[in-house]
């Protein structure tokens, strides 16, 4: 099992030199000066030279890269062109919102899409499961930022049952900053006038980012419970008449669960990409926001760290899906032992 | 003539293939709909001049004595803010997605292709390990965030989208062919014709590319809508299609930032996106009735 994680690291970590290397080597073929693009048009040609020499730019493309590289090691991730700070004061700012978002629309769509799965597959065939079906299909044909559209339009505008944009209302204060999660930094000091608000603000841009995990979730649980259904040990269970509560919950849930879990790496890369959508629909002050908003401006030092950021994050989920699979499903566990 | 019996045996065999294939994809009344839909979408957009109410809309037209009116028999889907029918817009931001669902698929699925047979043909040489690294490293981050970097370095622009889009579309077929080759690397006919001396060409294209078409065929279906909504995103965001183009994400963004007041800006050119989204999954989902029944 050590060794097994241990290689996997190592192929993230190449994975993630080889990414840096395509994303800087992308930034550095592309039409025009990086230097004059960050400075505008206004800038003299002393400035440019001078931010030119700052980045490296005169130098052979290996050269930039090593540059690049060594500082990256350090924690410097250069200057954000567009907020004129270092991009990793930024990103510190940023990251836990956005965090805050995708943990809980994970959860979310774990919670919801497991139920809506295990109801569905028990009771098949009934208009739940038809209903289910359906809302699966749409949920998944439903680009994000439209759905986030759809859900402010019917839920903040029409009906006025949820605040619109941010994280918090205007002129509410915040809870002193512990995790930068606000829901529960707020829970946590007592502030609970905050959490609420903060859970409010949080649910709509939370469903129009995970429904489409949603959907796919609650089908891969339904299926995977009529499959097992079917299977011997399950009529056997029912013939020494356990109840049927205990065959769901402890017989059935957990072979259910194995095939969630394997795609849960690309659940969490969905929710990643998607929340560069939602982030900006909600106003969310995000890091995937502040993400679009360099893009925009063509910001080459913060463009790079954002895809970085994400690029790491998705390896470590990977890393850790793949060992929880291989922990949950006895097959792939003792296949490996023996092998 | 026995060539002549042997030809319309032939013919009436592809006849039967095709009407037993038929049969099975149009089991389901879904995959039927689907299918028309779609067919009416391309058709559609391939003549929007044409049967649009107002074709000159689709540009940078202005009409102010007609802006932002609600949806009417005059204007189906109403008007913008500056006066142009939402309707035909619309019809000319599904050319926009259609388009690039052409040109990425057309440009990524056979690169992806060609690297997934090589690969598996040469496993455990350094051609695969090459190959399959790189893919990794393609797939590293979701192809949004690459797609949407890649544009913005590029400067947005309509061509830069589609090259961004199909420079992330590839490794997801390198990785299907890959594996399907190197489970068929083995098998008795691979081997058979590798004895008789076919070329690596023949062995690849002929042998072992056949038995991958269903899966691609069914994922490129489902990829399609995967496409449109990629491309949205990016001109949702403002680095696709730029105004005054009528890119479906484009209009979704301007229509959001009139919200409440002109829904209808963005509510109907969101629905147009979840239309034909939907047509291709269904269409997909009856590819994938027909090709598994086939290999029971």
């Amino acid at each position: 099992m050590g060794k097994y994680i241990g290689l996997r690291v190592l192929q993230s970590l190449f994975v993630l030199f080889g990414l840096s290397l395509l994303i800087f080597s992308a930034s550095r073929v592309i039409p025009g000066d990086p230097a004059r693009v960050a400075l505008g048009p206004l800038a003299t040609e002393e400035q440019v030279q001078e931010l030119r020499e700052e980045m490296h730019l005169d130098k052979p493309f290996l050269v930039q890269y090593y540059f690049w590289f060594t500082s990256v090691l350090r924690g410097d991730l250069g200057e954000s062109l567009y907020t004129r700070r270092p991009v990793v004061t930024d990103l510190k700012r940023f990251i836990p919102a956005t965090l805050e978002l995708i943990v809980f629309a994970f959860l979310l769509s774990l919670i919801i899409g497991q139920t809506i799965g295990i109801l569905a597959g028990h009771f098949r065939d009934s208009w739940f499961d038809g209903l289910s079906r359906l809302i699966s299909y749409i949920g998944i044909a439903t680009p994000p930022f439209a759905l986030g559209i759809f859900l402010l339009l019917i839920f903040s505008y029409i009906l006025n049952l949820m605040p619109s944009v941010g994280r918090l209302s205007l002129g509410l204060r915040s809870s002193p900053q512990i995790t930068g999660f606000l829901i529960f930094d707020s829970l946590i000091t007592g502030h609970l006038d905050v959490a609420w608000e903060a859970f409010k603000h949080i649910i709509l841009p939370a469903i129009s980012l995970t429904a489409a995990n949603l959907a796919q979730e609650s089908r891969i649980t339904r299926s995977s419970i009529v499959e097992n259904q079917q299977k011997d040990y399950i009529t056997a269970h029912i013939v020494y008449g356990i109840p049927t509560r205990s065959i769901i919950f402890k017989y059935l849930l957990k072979p259910s669960f194995i095939p969630t879990v394997s795609i849960m790496g690309l659940d969490i890369a969905y929710l990643l990409g998607n929340a560069f959508l939602v982030e900006v629909v909600f106003m969310w002050p995000g890091f995937s926001r502040y993400g679009v908003t360099v893009m925009l401006n063509k910001d080459l030092n913060a463009i790079i760290a954002v895809v970085l950021v994400i690029g790491v994050a998705f390896s470590v989920v990977n890393l850790i899906v793949d060992i929880v699979v291989s922990f949950l499903d006895p097959r792939i566990r003792l296949q490996r032992k023996g092998g | 003539m026995p060539e002549k019996e042997f030809l319309v045996a032939a013919l009436s065999k592809r006849k039967d293939d095709f009407l037993k294939r038929w049969y099975y994809f149009s089991r389901n009344p879904l995959s039927i709909v689907g299918l028309i839909v779609l067919l009416l979408i391309f058709l559609a957009a391939a003549l929007a001049p044409y049967i649009t109410p107002y074709p000159e809309h689709a540009g940078a037209f202005t009409n102010f004595r007609e802006a932002s009116l609600p949806p009417s028999l005059t204007h189906f889907f109403g008007t913008d803010s500056v006066g142009r029918d939402v309707f035909t817009r619309i019809i000319f931001g599904y050319r926009f997605s259609l388009f690039l669902v052409v040109v990425v698929l057309s440009l990524g699925v056979p690169l992806g292709i060609i690297l997934g047979l090589v690969a598996g043909y040469y496993k455990d040489t350094w051609i695969e390990i090459a190959i399959m690294r790189i893919t990794d490293i393609f797939l590293s981050v979701p192809p949004l965030v690459l797609a949407l970097a890649i544009t913005a370095m590029l400067s947005p622009n309509l061509l830069n989208q589609m090259a961004a889009v199909s420079l992330v579309w590839w490794p997801w077929y390198s990785r299907l062919v890959y594996e399907i080759t190197t489970s068929l690397r083995q098998e008795d006919f691979v081997r058979e014709a590798e004895l008789i001396g076919a070329s690596k060409t023949h062995i690849l294209l002929r042998e072992v590319l056949p038995n991958c078409t269903a899966s691609i065929l069914t994922k490129m279906t489902l990829d399609a809508g995967l496409v449109i909504i990629v491309g949205a995103s990016l001109s949702f965001i403002g680095l696709g299609v730029q105004p005054p183009k009528p890119g479906l994400g484009t209009m979704i963004a301007d229509g959001a930032r009139r919200l409440p007041a002109e829904w209808w800006t963005a509510v109907f050119p969101a629905l147009a996106i979840i239309i034909v989204i939907l047509a291709f999954n269904f269409v997909g989902d009856g590819l994938h009735d027909m090709f598994a029944v086939e290999e029971v």
